[in-house]
């Protein structure tokens, strides 16, 4: 038993016992913090597996980003959890069949499956041309120069994304005051230029 | 030794989890955007393992995009949840029946 088989085992029985429990908990708070930490673990995963710049990017971005917004939504809704036990076992059957006929079919299809992944001769990116590199230098050498258009295509897809979501929730509110500084600084119309004779005076 | 079966099976079981999340949860669609979330972590480690079984680093480049795609379209959702919770006055599944679905 190796040290690395000993820590893959750690890694995915809490992500898959973190998993269980955000579909399970009743608080969602609870929910998003045991997301983050399956995602924690998955980027554990993804160390084991030698891909150290995701492993970095899923926590950078899943738990800085992606997770904190989850928790600020769930936070500012303010969910009443009340939930009948009933709704809970009304659809626990099909979810458990579907689930299981799932995991059923995966699992003995890859316990029977040997993969012989020597014999396969179609890789677009070996390996073995970043000798020497580090993870993140491979993946930048590659990420830049073959899939640039893919690469700004996910760039469009956030920007996408970003105005999407700012028109979604923006609102305009009838009836606010606000300060109009040039409308205050404005003259033109509001003031009467006059011409006053010497020693006559005028009427206001 | 560490061999492909073992995050493969890891990877369905993931799948599993977050598939049995959305049809399991009637609660609030926030838990359903987290078992999507859950079911496109599951893919992300079945790319990374080929990609280093396979020494191609061609998983990994996708495993990026997914990345991406993922947290753009958590943002739509949440948004879209937000607003909805603002007109409806909810966002419990049961209650949501507009279109009666």
């Amino acid at each position: 038993m190796t040290i690395s088989l000993l820590t893959f085992y750690l890694f995915s029985a809490v992500i898959l016992l973190s998993s269980l429990m955000v579909i399970s908990a009743k608080n969602p708070v609870h929910s998003v913090l045991f997301l983050i930490l399956s995602f924690l673990n998955a980027a554990g995963i993804f160390v084991i597996l030698h891909a150290e710049f995701l492993a970095m990017i899923l926590i950078i971005v899943y738990v800085g980003a992606v997770a904190v917004l989850f928790l600020f939504v769930v936070m500012m809704l303010d969910i009443k959890s009340s939930i009948s036990k009933e709704n809970i076992l009304q659809y626990m059957p099909i979810g458990l069949l579907v689930g299981l006929v799932f995991i059923a079919e995966l699992v003995i299809v890859l316990i029977n499956t040997k993969l012989d992944l020597t014999s396969i001769q179609i890789l677009s990116n070996p390996m073995s041309n970043f000798v020497g590199q580090s993870n993140t230098e491979a993946i930048g050498s590659v990420l830049y120069t073959n899939y640039i258009l893919y690469f700004q295509l996910s760039g469009i897809i956030l920007l996408v994304a970003m105005i999407g979501s700012i028109v979604l929730t923006l609102r305009e509110r009838e009836g606010v005051k606000r300060q109009i500084i040039s409308e205050q600084l404005d003259r033109r119309g509001k003031i009467d230029l006059v011409d006053v004779k010497s020693g006559e005076g005028i009427d206001v | 030794m560490l061999e492909l079966n073992q995050f493969l099976i890891l990877s369905a079981l993931l799948f599993a989890i977050g598939v049995i999340g959305i049809f399991l949860n009637r609660k609030n669609v926030i838990i359903i955007l987290m078992s999507i979330e859950i079911i496109l972590l599951s893919v992300n480690i079945n790319l990374v393992s080929f990609s280093y079984f396979l020494n191609d680093l061609t998983g990994q480049i996708f495993s990026l995009f997914v990345l991406t795609v993922a947290a753009a379209e958590a943002a739509i959702g949440l948004a879209i949840l937000v607003i909805y919770n603002r007109n409806a006055g909810s966002i419990e599944i049961e209650k949501i029946n507009t279109l009666k679905g």
